[in-house]
């Protein structure tokens, strides 16, 4: 196959992100011995100290220096790859926010085929990708063929594949401003700011044990029984995102990649199914114990202990034995 | 402001354990409880209250069969003034780009300033709305988690990133969105709301009437096609604690006390 595959890069203070070398694992699983473009944008001496980093993996680095992708606007970096991307080429992303901005239109304006959140690749056939999606929320999982033959823009989720730490491929950095930038870049979306995230009453990032509650609460009221259990057991309330989006929670309690990173040394997870963006947000495998009455909710996979019980009927009566034994 | 929101019939995941069924060929659908996208239910009642905060109208449109008007005529009795069912044989097996292209051909026949979408469906991709943005050539943003009209060529829009934080953007309208759950809380619709709009006609377009060449969407026009469902194996699977509720519970007392998980 010539057809040359591309790692976009996201970075952030001079670091690149640690999907940077699971997206070149990524790669090699499509296609043993790649060779592998990384691309990098941004502006000044960090966007040369990515570069630096990620070279020894890479049989090549394209770099973008420009003050526009300061910071990652995705409109305006999907119209810098347009211009320099080879037609048929192959582009990997992570699938984080950014890479869901980016990509979809991407694929579109390079008139490829488009696969996101990938979690594994098993060959090609013929000229189709062969890929391992999940479906309703991690439940169950599906097998794709998707064309390869006019270039492919992929996703992939982040932590599916082991980084790929070999270097040795001593790649040469190669200035590509100058392509990216010809003509008029896409102007209609303009970047403001970014708005920090407001600090909660407890820092669950700090907590040894947290309850944490999701979904199987079913209702406001029955909080309570949760606040009471992480009292009893001396730990904190965090929760899994549709509690916060109910507003029954704040959203500095909520565990995931778009909510606070928690390193603790015990996880409840009490009626949360365990999406993937839930879990990306548990760090440091802490033993987890899941309560949750779908047979099928994906958190069991990850688990230590698993219980299948409705939480508004078995946390109270934990609660009590916890209680009780004080 | 004329406002389209794009939504999709699918299983709900909240209601449902979702099964492989025997071939690995589908799910189970048999019993399956159908609701609107969560994520488009947060799209349409955003664009309810822009409509009601400046004025205009929201168009709900939707790609699938006849199953599909529930939905539609669900998010009218939100408050959606209109609904639009996009429906043909050939439409079935599209992939994303095939929706995209579908939904843009309706977008064209109408006069619209906004565009929104739920940021992913039943498949997780999160793709429609980013395609059809680029095919309208109108620029994008997704993940929105707050939108601030401005006047009545541009608008400020919140998107959520890494960590809780958020990315503020302005963007010129027309544009398209996709909107993350949470954005607002939507309105509560009972049984007398959808008698409303029960009778409400409902237009229905097909291929034909889009302009579309049916070899262009549907699984003739497909890029990605799905071969088969599996339950997925990863990790060791939890151990399972089995017995009487008192039995379990004392169980995992010991294992909690061993582990650190009570002070």
């Amino acid at each position: 196959m010539a057809q040359q595959i591309f790692a976009y890069i996201v970075h952030k203070e001079g670091v690149a992100d640690d999907s940077a070398l699971e997206l070149l694992a990524a790669a090699k699983k499509i296609v043993p011995d790649a060779s592998v473009t990384a691309i990098i944008a941004g502006s000044g001496g960090d966007v040369d100290a990515v570069c630096n980093k990620v070279a020894p993996s890479f049989q090549e680095v394209w770099k973008i220096d420009n003050d526009a992708v300061s910071y990652p606007n995705a409109e305006i970096i999907r119209g810098m790859l347009t211009r320099i991307l080879p037609e048929g080429s192959i582009v990997l992303a992570a699938h984080d926010t950014f890479g869901m901005d980016l990509t979809p239109g991407l694929s579109i304006k390079l008139n490829t085929s488009y696969l996101s959140d990938v979690v594994d690749f098993e060959g090609v056939e013929d000229v189709n990708l062969k890929a391992v999606r999940q479906e309703y929320s991690g439940q169950v999982s599906t097998h794709v063929l998707c064309d390869l033959s006019k270039g492919i823009v992929i996703t992939v989720r982040p932590g599916s594949f082991q980084a790929d730490e070999s270097q040795g491929a001593n790649g040469q950095v190669v200035d590509k401003t100058a392509d990216a930038m010809a003509g008029d870049l896409p102007g209609k979306r303009r970047f403001i700011e970014v708005v920090e995230a407001e600090v909660g009453e407890v820092d669950i990032t700090k907590s040894e044990i947290l309850v944490s509650v999701g979904r199987g609460i079913e209702d406001q009221d029955n909080l309570e029984i949760i606040s009471d259990l992480a009292e009893a057991v001396g730990g904190d309330v965090s929760c899994s995102r549709p509690i916060v989006d109910a507003k029954w929670l704040e959203k500095a309690r909520q565990v995931g990649t778009s909510g606070q990173t928690v390193k603790p040394k015990v996880y409840m997870a009490l009626g949360i199914s365990g999406s993937f963006q839930h879990l990306g947000g548990i760090k440091g495998a802490p033993f987890m114990v899941a309560v949750n009455k779908n047979t099928k909710a994906p958190i069991f996979q990850v688990a230590d202990v698993g219980i299948i019980a409705d939480i508004l009927d078995f946390v109270p009566e934990l609660t009590d034995k916890v209680n009780e034994l004080k | 402001m004329e406002i389209l929101v794009c939504v999709k019939r699918v299983p709900d995941t909240s209601e449902n354990e979702i099964e492989v069924n025997s071939k690995g060929t589908d799910i189970e659908r048999d019993d399956l409880v159908y609701s609107v996208n969560e994520w488009d239910n947060y799209a349409v009642e955003e664009a309810i209250q822009i409509r009601d905060n400046i004025g205009g109208g929201v168009t709900v449109v939707s790609v699938g069969d006849e199953e599909s008007e529930e939905v539609i005529r669900r998010e009218m009795a939100m408050g959606a003034d209109k609904g639009i069912l996009l429906s043909d044989e050939v439409f079935e097996g599209s992939d994303g780009k095939g929706i995209a292209s579908i939904l843009k051909a309706e977008v064209e026949k109408g006069n619209y300033n906004l565009i929104l979408t739920g940021a992913q469906a039943d498949d997780g991709a999160g793709q429609v709305g980013g395609m059809l943005a680029a095919m309208l050539d109108w620029p994008y943003a997704s993940l929105v988690n707050k939108i601030e009209v401005l006047d009545d060529k541009k608008i400020k829009v919140g998107r959520e990133i890494e960590g809780g934080n958020q990315e503020m953007n302005e963007i010129d309208l027309p544009c398209v969105l996709s909107i993350q759950t949470g954005i607002n809380e939507p309105r509560y619709v009972g049984i007398r709301g959808i008698r409303k709009v029960a009778s409400v006609e409902l237009p229905v377009h097909s291929a034909g009437d889009l302009g579309l060449s049916p070899d262009s969407v549907g699984e003739a026009g497909a890029n990605v096609k799905l071969i088969d469902y599996f339950v997925p194996e990863f990790g060791e699977g939890a151990e399972m604690l089995e017995g009487s509720t008192e039995e379990i519970i004392e169980k995992l007392v010991e294992i909690l006390k061993s582990k650190g998980g009570i002070k």
